[in-house]
């Protein structure tokens, strides 16, 4: 596989309704690395990043207007289709969030089950396995996949379904403040997955701990907000490291030493 | 010294002299509540078992909250009394419903297992060439018309019932479609409220509108469906559309970003999800319609025998065979024996025949609600998501 062409987001404005959430977003995200979005609440980045696989929609009244470019084709052209799109821009939220109605293994092939796609059984068990593995997950599943998903632990959950977002195979990753809702060891053990899968996807991932962001990413984006009611902005997005120790906005010093507002 | 301090102390939690007695001590209440009330009833010659209940469980209410009073303190004492209140609610709510069970399983109970010619023949046998006070006959016919129309009216209303849930809950969120959404719901909730006369009416009027002149007396099965499906149409949205809510966005957006449509979502995710629920509204819905009377009596009318069409002729139907029967009172017992004109078959000539059938009707028609009931929770318990470790 080619590597390939960074994400380009260009003049991007996201709304909801009449409400424009963030304003004017130009940047480009590098592909096979980390980019981490920090920011104070309420500032866009969790909106920003469903705009990336266009979940953003999904919300009544909800639109953006601007170019987003993966793989060079402009993912807001109207003759995309959006599931298409979501096929190759995969999504972790920050609610584990597996079928109930589902097996473990049922919840790993959901992308390809639901899509009436027809598998032969050598090869499902196969993607299962492999999806699972990805996952770290693998191990402590492999005698009980067809229990329920439900059944799995908050962490094991959310590392479920990281192995059913990389089922699809996509080619980016998106993950919404996943290890929110985790304790320190099931946080550690998706940290570790995350820096194994820049090998093979692009990920994006929201984050309110800093010190998530300076462990997982390689670079590093700041949203803020000028107060209640006005759009969001990227500030600034620079290699993570810069970032932590030498921002070029004082804005960005400000949040990140924490002294803010 | 540590005991000394311990016992010493009293502490904010214990107010001093309120200890909880145990529980028997209101049911001796209650008992010399009920003996207060029986003496009382008797030397006012006013006796009666349930006048003695009411009686006794008010002196009980008054015993009881003043004995606590004493013994334990105002505020367990308001715990008692609230206590009894509750479950004497409890008792009055389920009076009706016990004895109507009661009746309706003693007295249709018995004329079901003692049918003649043969026990339970009630159920293999119709009505055609009974007459009179004939102790014989059944409900074999009104069981099969009930199950026919019933079945063809789900299946008018559950689609379309459904169908409607999911536009409202999935697709109308914004724009006109907010708009119309709104307007199915005012829709949907004057349904509701339809005086099911109406609905025989409607269904009446909507076939005879497209039959000649020469036919107004046409009546046939599918005419009752029609009509039972005004009712059941709401009932259906309205329980569909709350378990629809119920289902996570969490849920459907985790789908949509698997890639997968909106229509695969709603079909493979949301209705899969909600299913134990839909199957209890649904079967709510059918219990609710099943024994409609007003309808069917327009609609449908009533027939002596088994008929298997819905789209010729009258059928009959449990309800309006209980109504009918009841209606019929006691027969007229001229002879020791009834012939039956189809058959010659002889019968015993019973005052009570008539009477005797609607109670067994009725708990046909009971037996047949409970059934779907049993039904729809197996399907909540298989298909309902799992928990279990």
């Amino acid at each position: 596989m080619a590597a390939p062409l960074p994400i380009t987001v260009e003049d991007l404005n996201i709304y909801y309704g009449d409400f424009l959430a963030v304003e004017d977003v130009n940047v480009q995200i590098m592909p096979r690395s980390v980019t981490a979005l920090i920011g104070p609440s309420g500032c866009g980045k969790s909106t920003f990043l469903r705009t990336l696989n266009r979940m953003h929609e999904v919300i009544p009244g909800a639109y953006a207007k601007g170019r987003v470019q993966i793989d060079g084709e402009n993912i807001y052209d109207p003759r995309v289709d959006p599931v298409n799109v979501r096929r190759r821009v995969g999504m972790v939220f920050q609610k584990a969030n597996p079928f109930p109605t589902m097996s473990i293994r049922d919840n790993v092939l959901a992308g390809v089950k639901l899509n009436s796609r027809r598998l032969a059984k050598k090869d499902a068990d196969e993607l299962l396995e492999s999806s699972l593995r990805g996952a770290n997950l693998w191990e402590e599943v492999k005698d009980r996949l067809d229990k329920p998903g439900l059944g799995l632990s908050g962490g094991q959950q959310q590392r479920l379904c990281i192995a059913r977002t990389i089922a699809v195979k996509p080619e980016v990753v998106l993950m919404d403040e996943p290890c929110s809702a985790l304790d320190p060891i099931s946080t550690l053990a998706i940290e570790d997955l995350i820096h194994e899968m820049k090998q093979d996807y692009t990920i994006v991932i929201v984050t309110h701990n800093m010190q998530q962001a300076s462990r997982v990413s390689d670079r590093t984006g700041f949203f803020n907000i000028a107060g209640t009611g006005k759009p969001g902005h990227l500030i600034e997005i620079d290699d993570t490291e810069k970032m932590f120790t030498n921002p070029a906005h004082k804005q960005t010093e400000d949040y990140i030493s924490g002294r803010f507002g | 010294m540590s005991t000394a301090i311990d016992n010493e102390t009293p502490t904010m939690m214990r107010s001093s002299g309120e200890r909880r007695l145990p529980w028997y001590h209101l049911v001796f209440t209650g008992l010399v509540g009920a003996a207060i009330a029986a003496v009382l009833l008797l030397a006012l010659d006013a006796f009666s078992i349930a006048s003695m209940l009411i009686l006794g469980f008010i002196l009980h209410l008054v015993m009881g909250y003043l004995y606590s009073l004493v013994r334990e303190g105002r505020r367990w004492a308001m715990d008692r009394l609230m206590m009894l209140i509750v479950i004497g609610a409890f008792a009055l709510a389920m009076f009706p419903l016990v004895s109507l069970l009661w009746e309706v399983i003693s007295r249709g109970g018995a004329r079901v297992i003692a049918a003649s010619p043969t026990p339970f023949a009630f159920w293999t046998n119709d009505m055609s060439g009974i007459i009179g006070g004939a102790d014989a006959g059944g409900v074999l016919h009104a069981t099969i018309g009930t199950l026919l129309i019933t079945l063809w009216a789900s299946v008018i209303s559950i689609p379309i019932g459904l169908f409607t849930a999911i536009f409202l809950v999935e697709y109308a969120d914004q724009g006109w479609r907010r708009v119309l959404g709104k307007g199915v719901t005012f829709l949907v909730d004057v349904m509701t409220g339809i005086p099911s006369i109406v609905a025989g009416l409607f269904g009446l009027s909507l076939f005879l509108a497209f039959l000649p002149d020469g036919q107004q007396g046409v009546r046939m099965g599918i005419m009752g469906s029609v009509a039972l499906s005004l009712l059941m149409i709401p009932t259906v949205v309205r329980s569909s559309e709350e378990m629809l809510r119920l289902v996570s966005m969490d849920l459907r957006e985790a789908a949509y970003a698997l890639g997968v449509p909106k229509w695969l979502t709603i079909v493979r995710v949301v209705l899969r999800t909600a299913v134990a629920g839909l199957a209890t509204g649904i079967t709510l819905a059918i219990a609710r319609v099943i024994g409609e009377t007003a309808p069917l009596l327009l609609t449908v009318g009533m027939v002596t025998s088994i008929n298997w069409s819905m789209f010729d002729g009258r059928m009959a139907t449990l309800p309006t065979y209980i109504n009918q029967q009841y209606r019929n009172g006691s027969a007229n017992c001229m002879n020791d024996t009834v012939t039956n004109p189809v058959n010659q078959e002889v019968y015993a000539c019973s005052v009570t025949t008539n009477i005797d059938r609607a109670w067994a009707a009725a708990l046909t028609l009971i037996i047949i609600v409970m059934v779907l009931n049993i039904i729809a929770r197996l399907v909540s318990h298989y298909f309902s998501p799992k928990i279990s470790r």
